[in-house]
């Protein structure tokens, strides 16, 4: 067999972007636990949205095919990732469209915001994008002198409060509506000073907002829920319509799409059509599906650009096991029945991809060693795993993922030392009977060292046994 | 029928009630139990803290030492589960193909006690009487690895005097996971805060599940709470007969409750 080993693909670069936070995990989440309201809010959300989700979801009767389904075509497209991106740069040349490859955030950032500059803009209007919030897209834009402007009423909520997407579907989502009123009233010129915290009232409020940058902005950049290989057809999926505007109505139609949102043929967005809403906000169908194939003279943008943006992920595909991560539609129903995520919330893990498939897919798209607490951000209750629309096995790849996990030197030692005594049955039995633990521990534990203190903080540890299994046994 | 206990290294030592239980329970039944000595722990706490080199020798001597068996019961999901879906994962990573296939067979003839129970005993009914109010946590494990589904409480249903109520959020985990609970003590211990409100709000006597080691960490927060509320492993629940209430199990002390 001959074989060219070309180097292992390159990670996400430091510095820029968001898919590392500043402290690991648990000091984060300590700060977030402490956090009623955050609690509060996150929990009141994710119960409403579990309920509504596994209500239209048992309105499926083939909903298991409908997975396994989707979990075959994700195999096969990253099988042959690399021909089916060129087959989809091809369709969308040919539909008059631009495409461009980015190999890291740097690239994506450089070439969207030369590219606006080209157009003579000095404002953009956006599509929630997870793409553009990776690779931090809105600080690359605002050091170059473009003004960003979120239109997405949640990702609003967080520009305008100088905040972080707790969420990937709904990244206000530890914001209750008063808090909402709060930041409108503070940060939203023009704003009626009389502004209630009714829903609606607040959503008139954004369309108002919002509606001058709609007609005035001729640039927009999006991100894609999926991208067409035989067609070049690019989609978004979205609730509230403006998405559907910044598609259609500039000049200029920018999309920054993640390498993995290409699916081979049209037949295929059937089954992801059919998942994605289901599995996301509990509804039937999303609102508004928009899709476009390059340009339509006359029609809607003029100008069409594809940023097709690596940034790690070449590295993940390259992992036989992690890279089913991959797979991700990006329709977060693990996060909504994380019992971690649900009571942290998003920040504690400081990437854009927060709960369970952001504790797989930020370490490996950065490096294990960058996102090292992650991995272990989960109690491995495997209730993702059974939400995942696609299957993603995320248990198996946190475990996996572990392994490859830098390791404290003492613990280290600590677990050799566990395994060789627990390949030795006599010396097991003694260290047993020694319950030597006990003396260490005091009355209930209490006494325990860190790390084990962390247990005892909040726990009793049971009193030892007058003898072991072992001894009953001998002794019968 | 000849059965292999496979204690777990948890319930040898912390927990020898949970496993003195199954083997009265199985020998009541009419099995005859054996006890592998050879045995010390199947691993999963190395492979789920990320060690899976160490785990190999523990995963060779588990193969090794249950190889010769027909019939291998444990009284914990969280073991049985390791076996089924990690050792034969372990031992591939190592590149050791011929252990892989051996442990895939072990892993086949190994059963979680209900599991044996339901499916290979062929009995619902085991002739227990447990007079107490009890709720029953359906361990992660138990439920998502093992798919257990209701064989534990259709085992739980038969058993006279017992009245058994349901546990509100039953499937939310407890928040231990292993090492978990160590990683990430503020996490978990807001996972546990909010299974001990659901377990109180049941006003049951005892809390119940497949698993030592959700128990204790169950057990452990309601002891510091000073609860009342006892955990008891579903094992010695089914042990216990009007005859001998305490289902043969030598008095050891309550795993958490008042003390």
């Amino acid at each position: 067999m001959t074989e060219t080993f070309l180097g292992m693909p390159a990670t996400a670069p430091p510095g820029v972007g968001h898919l590392r936070g500043d402290e690991p995990f648990p000091v984060a989440a300590r700060r977030a636990l402490a956090d009623a309201q955050l609690r509060r809010n996150v929990g009141h959300a994710t119960s409403t949205i579990r309920a509504r989700s596994a209500a239209v979801i048992g309105e499926v009767p083939d909903w298991p095919q409908l997975r396994a389904a989707a979990r075959a075509i994700k195999t096969d497209t990253m099988a042959r990732l690399p021909e089916l991106l060129e087959q989809l740069e091809t369709a969308v040349g040919r539909a008059g469209g631009t495409v461009h490859w980015a190999a890291d955030a740097v690239e994506a950032n450089r070439i969207v915001t030369d590219l606006v500059r080209a157009a003579g803009v000095d404002r953009v209007m956006k599509v929630k994008s997870m793409a553009t919030q990776e690779i931090g897209l809105n600080e690359a834009l605002a050091d170059a002198g473009i003004e960003p402007v979120e239109t997405d009423l949640a990702e609003l909520i967080v520009q305008l409060g100088d905040d972080r997407p707790s969420h990937i579907l709904v990244p206000a989502i530890h914001r209750n509506r008063a808090e909402i009123r709060e930041i409108f009233l503070r940060e939203m010129p023009g704003v009626d000073p009389a502004l209630t915290d009714e829903p609606a009232a607040l959503a008139a409020a954004a369309r108002r907002h919002l509606r001058e940058t709609f007609l005035s902005t001729r640039v927009a950049v999006s991100g894609a829920n999926f991208a067409v290989a035989e067609t070049g057809t690019l989609a978004v999926v979205e609730s509230e319509g403006n998405g559907r505007m910044c598609l259609t109505l500039p000049e200029t139609l920018i999309t920054v799409m993640g390498i993995e949102k290409v699916v081979p043929t049209w037949r295929d967005l059937e089954v992801f059509l059919q998942l994605l809403p289901r599995a996301s906000t509990g509804e039937r169908m999303n609102p508004y599906t928009s899709m476009w194939t390059g340009v339509t003279p006359g029609d809607g943008p003029q100008a069409f650009h594809l940023v097709l943006l690596d940034n790690g992920r070449s590295a993940v595909l390259a992992d036989p096991v992690g890279r089913e991560a991959l797979h991700c539609i990006r329709c977060s129903a693990c996060l909504n029945v994380c019992p971690v995520y649900e009571r942290t919330g998003g920040h504690a893990y400081g990437s854009v991809y927060p709960g369970p498939i952001g504790a797989v897919l930020s370490p490996q798209l950065t490096g294990v060693a960058d996102n090292a607490s992650l991995p272990y951000a989960s109690s491995l209750c495997g209730a993702c795993y059974d939400a995942c629309p696609v299957l993603i096995d995320i248990p198996s790849i946190l475990v996996h993922l572990r392994a490859q996990a830098p390791h404290p030197r003492g613990e280290a030692a600590a677990m050799a030392a566990a395994a060789y005594a627990m390949d030795h049955p006599a010396l097991y039995a003694a260290a047993q009977r020694g319950a030597r633990l006990s003396r260490l521990a005091g009355p209930r534990g209490r006494g325990l060292p860190p790390p084990l203190s962390g247990w005892t903080a909040s726990r009793d540890l049971p009193e030892p046994p007058p003898q072991t299994f072992r001894q009953w046994w001998a002794d019968r | 029928m000849r059965v292999a206990l496979f204690v777990t290294c948890l319930a040898d030592t912390l927990f020898p009630q949970a496993a003195v239980a199954t083997v009265r329970l199985l020998e009541r039944l009419g099995h005859e139990v054996v006890f592998p000595e050879g045995q010390t722990c199947c691993g999963q706490m190395h492979v789920n803290t990320g060690y899976p080199d160490d785990a190999l020798r523990l995963v060779r001597r588990h193969v090794r030492v249950f190889a010769p068996y027909d019939v291998v019961v444990a009284p914990s999901g969280s073991c049985v589960g390791s076996v089924r879906h990690q050792h034969a994962t372990v031992a591939r990573r190592a590149g050791d193909e011929r252990l892989a296939a051996r442990a895939g067979e072990v892993a086949a003839r190994t059963y979680e006690l209900s599991e044996f129970l339901v499916d290979v005993a062929g009995v619902t009914d085991v002739g227990a009487y447990y007079p107490h109010r009890v709720t029953y946590h359906p361990t992660c494990h138990s439920l998502r690895m093992l798919r257990v589904a209701d064989r534990p409480l259709r085992l739980l249903r038969a058993v006279r005097g017992l009245e058994l109520v349901e546990l509100p959020q039953a499937e939310q985990c407890c928040g231990f996971g292993g090492t978990f609970a160590v990683k990430n003590p503020d996490t978990s211990t807001a996972m546990l805060a909010d299974k001990m409100r659901h377990v109180l709000a049941t006003r049951a006597d005892v809390c119940t599940a497949g698993d030592v080691s959700c128990l204790m960490h169950i057990g452990g927060g309601l002891s510091r709470l000073r609860a009342g509320v006892r955990t008891v492993h579903l094992a010695e629940i089914l042990a216990s007969t009007e005859a001998n209430p305490a289902g043969g199990v030598a008095a050891t002390p309550a795993t958490g409750g008042a003390r």
